[in-house]
């Protein structure tokens, strides 16, 4: 039983490590507007979709990722410029119905693309389980495990060390004083979307030898995604990656220990408790609203 | 004044002659309603393609007893509602002779009661077995059922003596199905299930309900469901160090399985119609040249050959066949003519029709086929 338990927990802390990593990608474009943007699901399919067809198209593994990468952070920044930039002025509640809009798109022009099967990604470093005194993982989900924290790290870094990323968090702050101080907002927005897309990227890259993916693939996963970072507080990236193997674990454990069959009402019910009780996420900082 | 008058009647008689004869020339019109979008789309598109491609030979043969066959084909969407919406189309403005389609068991079953008050021949190319049973008048099918898979993965356990086995199934539709045939069929084969588990069809990891059935005293695994679920399953088993059979059911017969699994496929077994194994079958197999042709005719044009569209080859065939036999399109005579196919040899299998079996298909029809070295191996 114990063994069995311990099963649970690593397999909870592999697929937290999943949602985490697409967790984070809500926070920048969040942090930037205010704005949930629910084609960040279709980022992450985006990124595995393309780094498989670069790969079939010959390209090494590496190549073909960095390639993937910097093609999605290109959609993610014509995005903006073609639907989100229009709507300039619009409320958020709008935006956001463009970014569903959008997601919608994205997940046909992808099944036009590629067709509508599942497709494969070759692991890293081999398909050989790792035992750890009877549980087993994976090499592939050490790579998501270090790939999230050392993503963290990088948009910790930006958006507390960096004249740009402080110029980031001011535009979600207070918009107006921030173009007051001579930011401009407009590239703020540019730079959030193209970040986002290329963080869901390699979020879609490092998951899918795991998951494999499909031009609808971007649903489940930006649903889950997004409730980590709900959990978590939306718009902190730590908050995310804690929401996100919190989640992974409950689900785990709640199908192992209770039923298959409850797991995701499980997720959903911890999620629904937490808005209920903590409404702005577990992790995120208390903000004193002005009057 | 009389002169003009035998004219007027001779060209009303002209009139009359030359309709009657473009009446007889008409198209014999097949109706077909498909899922070729939405979540079945890989189903329904290859079946579409087929029959396009098949009523395109039969015309370039001079068609069906000198006349042409018309297809008219509409969409479902795999929308239960919209297949009985087009079906009632197809009778009633499109005037169809016959019905060939439903590409999913939710569509075909939902069409059922309109075909039977209209009376016109139905030949679904779904799955499962209430389509067929009770035998409807009006009412055949030409695909594999869930019930002979489950039947057909039995006997293979049965031969290497494993009574306990561990079912894990999906949360779709056909998992579900297949789900209950196994239950029904497992005592009269004397096997014991120890562990009935689940997933989500849209979960990337199985490695929970695996770690309890690891826990059990199971000697062999099924895993019933399609799509890239299977596959992950597959691989989870081998993370985990499971190292018990594991059986796949007919939902995963294609190359696309086998390159999501990668090496931990090794050693699944399955039963698959004989269309994935074509190139194996023994030359006397009555089989293997109509199963050569269809994979080369299809290739030539669409890529890869699957079991689908193999169903509408079947299908749309038994009804012609039938239409030879039965000298027009006259529904009755059409339906009985189908019901006396007897040794019609198509991609599913060798269909022999009787009053009861609205379907014909024996446990013969699938091959249990083993994954060895990325490809298909027949076992038996």
């Amino acid at each position: 039983m114990l063994e069995q338990i311990f099963q649970f927990l690593v397999t909870g802390i592999t697929v937290g490590s999943i949602y985490a990593l697409v967790g984070l990608g809500f926070a920048l474009i969040y942090n930037a507007s205010d704005v949930v943007n629910f084609a960040q699901g279709e980022f992450v399919m985006l990124g595995a979709m393309n780094a498989i067809a670069l790969l079939a198209a010959g390209l090494p593994l590496p190549l073909a990722a960095i390639a993937a990468v910097l093609l999605t952070t290109l959609v993610g920044l014509l995005l903006e410029r073609f639907a989100i930039e229009p709507a300039k002025g619009a409320s958020v509640v709008t935006t956001i119905i463009i970014t569903i809009g959008a997601a919608i798109f994205l997940r046909g022009v992808a099944s036009l693309l590629w067709g509508k099967n599942s497709l494969p990604l070759p692991a890293f470093s081999g398909n050989e389980p790792i035992d750890l005194g009877g549980a087993t993982l994976l090499p592939q989900s050490l790579w998501i495990l270090g790939g999230t924290v050392v993503l963290v790290a990088l948009v910790n870094a930006f958006l507390n060390r960096t004249l740009l990323g402080k110029a980031l968090l001011a535009c979600s702050f207070n918009r107006a004083a921030a173009q007051l101080a001579g930011i401009n907002v407009q590239v703020m927005l540019r730079l959030a979307y193209g970040l986002s897309a290329g963080l869901g990227a390699i979020a879609g890259i490092l998951v899918a030898p795991i998951t494999f993916s499909s031009y609808e693939a971007g649903i489940m996963l930006g649903l889950k995604g997004f409730s980590a970072a709900i959990v978590g507080g939306i718009g902190n990236p730590m908050g995310a990656v804690a929401g996100g193997l919190l989640l992974g674990v409950l689900e785990a454990l709640g199908a192992g220990l209770i039923s298959s069959g409850y797991k995701d009402a499980i997720a959903f019910i911890f999620v629904l408790m937490v808005l209920f009780f903590e409404p702005t996420g577990l992790f995120s900082h208390k903000a004193a609203e002005r009057v | 004044m009389l002169k003009s008058q035998f004219l007027r009647t001779l060209l009303a008689a002209a009139l009359f002659v030359s309709a009657n004869l473009v009446n007889a020339a008409g198209p014999i019109k097949i109706g077909t309603f498909l899922t070729t979008t939405g979540p079945a789309s890989f189903l329904g598109d290859p079946e579409l393609k087929t029959l396009q491609m098949i009523v395109e030979d039969i015309n370039a043969k001079g068609g069906l007893n000198g006349r042409n066959v018309e297809l008219i084909h509409y969409d479902t969407g795999g929308n239960a509602r919209e297949a009985l919406n087009f079906v009632k189309r197809l009778i009633r403005k499109d005037n169809v002779d016959l019905i060939v389609g439903g590409t999913t068991s939710g569509d075909t079953l939902a069409v059922i009661p309109e075909v039977e008050k209209e009376s016109i021949p139905l030949i679904s190319l779904a799955g499962a077995v209430e389509i067929i049973e009770p035998a409807r008048k009006w009412v055949f099918k030409v695909a594999h059922t869930d019930r002979m898979a489950a039947a057909k993965i039995f006997e293979d356990l049965r031969k290497r003596h494993l009574t306990q086995v561990a079912l894990i199934t999906g949360d779709g539709g056909f998992d579900k199905s297949g789900r209950a045939q196994i239950l029904k069929l497992a005592p009269e084969y004397g096997i014991t299930l120890v562990a009935d588990e689940s997933y989500g069809n849209k979960d990337t990891d199985m490695t929970t309900p695996l770690t309890k059935i690891r826990a059990t005293s199971a000697q062999a695994i099924i895993n019933f469901g399609f799509g890239q679920a299977p596959a992950i399953v597959t691989k989870n088993i081998k993370q985990l160090g499971i190292g018990l059979p594991v059986y796949q059911s007919h939902g995963v017969a294609s190359q696309t399985f086998i390159d999501l699994a990668g090496d931990a496929a090794e050693g699944v077994r399955l039963p698959a119609a004989a269309l994935v194994v074509a190139g194996q079958l023994a030359d006397t197999d009555p089989q293997k040249p109509i199963l050569l042709a269809y994979k080369k005719a299809y290739e030539s044009k669409h890529g890869p050959v699957s079991t689908f569209g193999g169903h509408a080859y079947d299908g749309i065939l038994i009804a012609a066949e039938a239409i030879k036999r039965a000298g027009g399109t006259d529904k009755v005579k059409v339906r009985d003519e189908i019901e006396k196919t007897q040794g019609f040899i198509g991609t599913a299998g060798v269909f022999n029709m009787t009053p009861e079996d609205h379907m014909g298909l024996n446990l013969d029809a699938f091959k249990m086929v083993e994954i060895h070295n990325g490809a298909w191996k027949i076992v038996e």
